[in-house]
């Protein structure tokens, strides 16, 4: 089974759905004569044309804007937001408008446009490239949001998204784009929205996170099991609509939860996650819900030490494991 | 036609307007929705349309008049029928809290009629008239634990572990018999030392600080007489062969067996099979709903050193008198050692208790907790007895027992409870001296 | 999908010049949006109908402006005073009063939205929100679309002298002007953004001469004369359906009663400020053009109100009689998997 790191991943789906319905336009910066600053969409405008691979204007607000409007009038349009820092000038037309129109017409007009969003932090991007986004959109009826981190899950998902009829925000973390590699089957296929993915099976407690951080849970499990502790490692994959289900059944089975983000802590996808257990695993719950979230401060500082410090890390997930273990 | 012309109903606050300004006067002719009147109302002023097409022929306010919402305060002849609209009654407006302590005063009240339209003006909304109840459940759906296990939340076994306090034998108030923080509290709470009004003790008293195990057992007789409504009926058994056949088989049984043979692996034999024939007197409250139990798992009652403690026989039914004499000797012999384990009180689904053992002729046991029926067996007695044979009466000394049940009368009907016994009774009087065990 | 292809071959001759018979028309379909346009405040200040923006004073522009285009085809992005063009687009006085009083059956939003907002069930016309100017971006993303697929319909978007402070606006208008998206940019400046003054609004005097920043035309048109917003607009959107682009049009019309019906203009605005509008009422003018041009006799025009009354009577009748939605609905069409699918 041929292997691809995630940025590899995303640009064969996006290439492969791009063959498969001429309907779908790419519109962002720099992505059509440089290929994208992560190359994402390398070799795009050689193949499709500056048609249907369009280099916008500086202009954020008018990515998704544009992006609405096509959709609206028969496009899939797939937009590119460089970095998720720069997507608060177009939350306007995210959360304002778009996720807001199928409702507002009462399903006469439909949106089936996609953002891809690259996030994250832990790339010494300081305070304008590192920031985690997912919480505004995560938050609005209307909108699906996904998340995935690994190559297999970004095709899946970005595919899925792509197909899906309503707004769909695609996060990416960049710092997997190169770093995480993995078996991806060459045939089409998606991966159902709304599904998490029990990434390694166990019975002392659950680990719930997304993004680069389910990588670094799962070494810490990994670990861990040395130690003695048995630990699930549950993905999320998508943050809108999240899987309550997959969240109920693992937490209850194992008893205790530990949810790790690289987000900051308060109102954020933890609190989400920690209010289902609450409703749904009571009477299951060995422990008390846990969190591993980043400090309450801007994300995230640019020297080394202070980074470091902000982004959780396979250590501090390895620590909170035991201590949560021993409750 | 005449048609009277009301001032409308504006707004639920709103109960009064001051006519500002008429528009028409009378005798002019007038189109529907034309403008009439201009009203003033609190902060808004606005104008009353006229219903109707035709001519005004009466003002009955003037300008500057305040008249309630609902007044007539014109008349008109109409140019076609009209039909006469019914008058809203107008809705008396809350009385405003004047401020006491100084937290009202800081908290405020609402203004009387104060309102603000959708993007900021002063709109009064009319659109409904009276509040549709379509209210939408606010809460998420949350998890109630439904496989009829005994639950213990958090908070529940922090505070039993910090007081001490035993979760079995707690009445849970919570749903479902849920033991709940409040039910742990009080049990903590209501320790020996703290019991007010209950009588007062003198110097001449005695007061003995129970055993764990004495507490325990209080504790459940009081939740099994305030959960369970008890109800008892008794029948007389002639046990007369039975003490026949004891007598001539006992030495032979011990000695063959090493075990000893009284009268109580007899009477649970037929105890066993009776309860085998009647599974309601076999069964339990939980939920709400009977639940029948599949085993028949009978306790005995036995004091030991401690108090009264219940061992139980597993699988009574279908054993042999042998099976249950051995068993029950082993179980009484470590009861009364005080060397009992865990297994040998779990799971009992019905008690026997041989009160008669210390001559007690009548018993109204209290059922064990959460079984559904107790039967003591009291002293068998010679006592005179009418025998019929073929319409003939004569007395005759006979070997008696009273057996009593109480039962719980949710689950079992005092006919059922009748059935019950007899099966007992039948069982007990077949045996005699030709009885092969 | 060549962006140049289908140009020539589909190239249709627009709309002729405004006939006589059709200008009656377009009066016709101002007096009815005038009467409704009074009926529609006079609901308000009766609690029925919560908010409304008057297009009084910009019923010639729209008019004109509408029938210039081609409704069978062309993209319509609105904002909340196109009242006069909705109906313009045959809208019925019924939808337009369900939208305001909220109703079932309400036909652009199920009454999800104010009044106007949503989407039109018989033409392309669409007004998603009441953020200014969002509907700019919006509307080159319509445009690009039919540009990639050559197609030849034409996107009019609509916007005030307020939405032309938004960053958004510069942002669409940049970008159309880059691509020579077929659109028409119109704008309907009526000097105040609620209460903010013009002055107070751009240093300049003319909303049309930033076309040139974006290099495309702009030009200035006098909102109250029906012939002249035709024939602009039937130039633009020629030069759309053409290929050549976009184009600004500025109409400059009155705007008769305050912003909405939760505002009061006597509050910014002087007596003989708002006194002297009555001057500039296209309705007033738009019938002594007629008379003049002895296109109209006076006994046709009160005829002309009288129907329009009859009318807006008939409309007001039936939709204060009907019922608000249920809750039963409120949950549909959120996402494609919640609630039927479209109707």
């Amino acid at each position: 089974m041929p292997e691809q790191t995630v940025i590899e991943a995303v640009r064969d789906t996006m290439r492969a759905e791009m063959r498969r319905d001429e309907r779908v336009i790419l519109l962002g910066e720099d992505i059509g004569l440089r290929g994208g600053v992560f190359l994402a969409t390398d070799g795009f405008i050689e193949e499709f044309g500056e048609d249907r691979v369009i280099d916008t204007p500086l202009a954020e607000s008018l990515i998704c804007g544009l992006a609405l409007g096509a959709a609206v009038n028969g496009m899939r349009p797939l937009a590119e937001i460089q970095f998720a820092d720069f997507v608060w000038p177009a939350i306007n037309q995210i959360v304002g408008e778009a996720a807001r129109v199928r409702y507002g017409t009462n399903g006469v007009k439909t949106v089936p446009m996609t953002i891809r969003v690259p996030y994250g932090g832990g790339v010494r991007g300081g305070l304008y490239h590192s920031q985690s986004t997912e919480v505004l959109f995560a938050h609005t009826p209307g909108l699906t949001v996904v998340a995935p981190a690994t190559p297999y899950d970004a095709k899946g998902l970005l595919a899925s998204a792509i197909r899906s009829d309503d707004p769909v925000i695609v996060l990416e973390h960049k710092r997997t784009y190169r770093l995480v590699k993995g078996e991806v089957p060459a045939e089409d296929y998606t991966i159902p929205i709304g599904r998490a993915e029990i990434k390694r099976p166990g019975s002392d407690m659950t680990i719930v996170t997304y993004g680069l951080m389910l990588h670094y849970a799962l070494q810490a499990a990994e670990t861990a099991s040395e130690q003695g502790f048995d630990v699930e490692v549950l993905d999320l994959r998508t943050l809108r609509p999240l899987d309550a289900d997959a969240i109920a059944e693992s937490v209850s089975r194992t008893g205790k939860v530990l949810i790790v983000q690289e987000d900051t802590p308060a109102v954020s996808i933890s609190s989400e996650v920690a209010a289902i257990v609450g409703e749904r695993c009571f009477f299951d719950l060995d422990g008390p819900i846990t969190r591993l979230t980043a400090p309450e401060i801007p994300p995230m500082p640019f020297s080394p030490i202070q980074e470091a410090a902000f982004m959780p890390s396979v250590e501090k997930i390895i620590d909170a494991i035991a201590k949560l273990a021993e409750l | 036609m005449a048609f009277k012309i009301e001032l409308p109903h504006v707004g639920e606050s709103v109960t009064e307007a001051v006519i500002g300004k008429w528009l028409k006067s009378p005798g002019e002719h007038v189109e529907k929705y034309d403008p009439l009147v201009e009203v003033i109302t609190d902060k808004v002023s606005m104008d009353i349309p006229a219903p109707a097409s035709g001519t005004l022929t009466k003002l009955l306010a003037a300008e500057g008049d305040t008249v309630p919402m609902g007044s007539v305060i014109a008349e008109m002849e109409t140019d076609e029928v009209v039909v006469q609209g019914e008058s809203e009654l107008s809705t008396t407006p809350p009385g405003a809290d004047s401020p006491g302590s100084s937290l009202a005063g800081r908290i405020g009240t609402l203004v009387q009629g104060a309102n603000v339209g959708p993007t900021g003006g002063e709109f009064l909304d009319t659109s409904l008239s009276s509040s549709t109840d379509d209210a939408l459940p606010a809460t998420a759906e949350v998890s109630r634990p439904n496989d009829g296990k005994q639950r213990f939340s958090p908070v529940v076994t922090r505070l039993a572990a910090q007081h001490g306090v035993d979760l079995g034998s707690l009445a849970g108030t919570g749903l479902g018999g849920r033991v709940t923080k409040k039910d742990v509290l009080a049990a903590a709470e209501s320790a020996p030392s703290a019991s007010p009004a209950a009588g007062s003790i003198s110097a001449e008293d005695q007061v003995i600080e129970p055993t764990p195990i004495r507490r325990m057992i209080a504790d459940h007789m009081v939740r099994s007489t305030s959960e369970i409504p008890h109800a008892w009926s008794a029948i007389e058994v002639d046990v007369t062969g039975m003490v026949e056949w004891r007598t001539a088989n006992r030495q032979r049984f011990e000695k063959a067996h090493n075990v000893r043979l009284t009268y109580l692996p007899i009477t649970l034999l037929c105890v066993a099979a009776a309860l085998k024939a009647n599974p309601r007197i076999n069964s339990s409250w939980l939920d709400g709903k009977a639940v029948l139990k599949g085993q028949i798992n009978v306790g005995v009652a036995v004091a030991a050193p401690e108090g009264l403690v219940v061992p139980v026989v597993q699988g009574a039914a279908g054993s042999t008198l042998l099976e249950l004499a051995r068993r029950l000797d082993g179980v009484v012999k470590r009861a009364r050692s005080g060397s009992m384990t865990l297994d040998d009180v779990r799971g009992g689904t019905f008690t026997l208790n041989n009160t008669g053992a210390l001559g007690s002729v009548w018993g109204g046991a209290i059922i064990n907790h959460p079984q559904a029926a107790i039967l003591t067996t009291e002293a068998i007695v010679k006592r005179p007895v009418v025998i019929s044979r073929e319409g003939d009466d004569s007395v005759i000394v006979r070997s008696m027992m009273n057996i009593c049940l109480s039962f719980d009368h949710r689950i079992i009907d005092g006919a059922e409870a009748s059935t019950f016994l007899q099966a007992v009774k039948t069982g007990l009087e077949a045996v005699d001296l030709d009885t092969e065990f | 999908m060549s962006a140049t292809a289908n140009k020539s071959s589909k190239l249709k001759t627009t709309t002729q010049p405004l006939s006589g018979e059709r200008l009656v028309e377009l009066y016709r379909t101002m007096v009815l949006s005038r009467y409704l346009d009074e009926r529609v405040w006079l609901l308000n200040r009766q609690g029925k109908a919560a908010i409304a923006a008057s297009a009084q004073g910009h019923e010639a522009a729209q008019v004109a402006c509408i029938e210039a285009t081609d409704p069978s085809k062309d993209h319509y992005l609105t904002y909340y005073r196109q009242f006069t063009a909705m109906i313009a687009l045959g809208t019925e006085p019924e939808e337009m009063l369900r939208g305001f009083l909220a109703k079932e059956g309400e036909p652009m939003s199920a009454a999800r939205q104010f009044p106007l907002h949503g989407a039109h069930p018989r033409v392309d016309l669409f007004n998603f929100s009441n953020v200014i100017a969002t509907q700019l971006p919006q509307a080159a993303g319509v445009a690009l679309a039919d540009k990639l697929r050559g197609d030849d319909a034409v996107t009019i978007v609509f916007f005030g002298d307020g939405a032309a402070s938004q960053g958004d606006t510069h942002e669409a208008m940049n970008f159309a002007g880059i691509r020579k998206l077929p659109i028409v940019f119109f704008c309907e400046n009526n000097r105040y953004a609620i209460s903010v003054p013009l002055n107070r609004q751009m240093a300049i005097d003319s909303i049309a001469s930033r076309a040139a920043g974006y290099g495309f035309p702009g030009v200035e048109v006098d909102g109250t004369d029906v012939v002249a917003v035709y024939e602009a607009t039937r130039a633009a959107v020629s030069r759309a359906r053409a290929g050549d682009g976009p184009t600004l049009i500025e109409v400059s019309v009155e705007r008769l009663l305050p912003h909405t019906t939760d505002d009061d203009h006597t509050r910014y605005r002087s007596a003989e400020d708002i006194a002297q509008m009555a001057n500039r009422d296209p309705v007033k003018i738009t019938s002594e053009t007629l008379r003049r041009r002895d296109l109209l006799t006076e006994a046709e025009d009160e005829a002309i109100h009288a129907e329009a009354k009859r009318r807006v009577n008939i409309a007001t009748d039936t939709v204060d009689a009907e019922p608000y939605p249920g809750t039963e609905t409120m949950f549909d069409h959120v996402t494609h998997d919640s609630g039927r699918g479209g109707p």
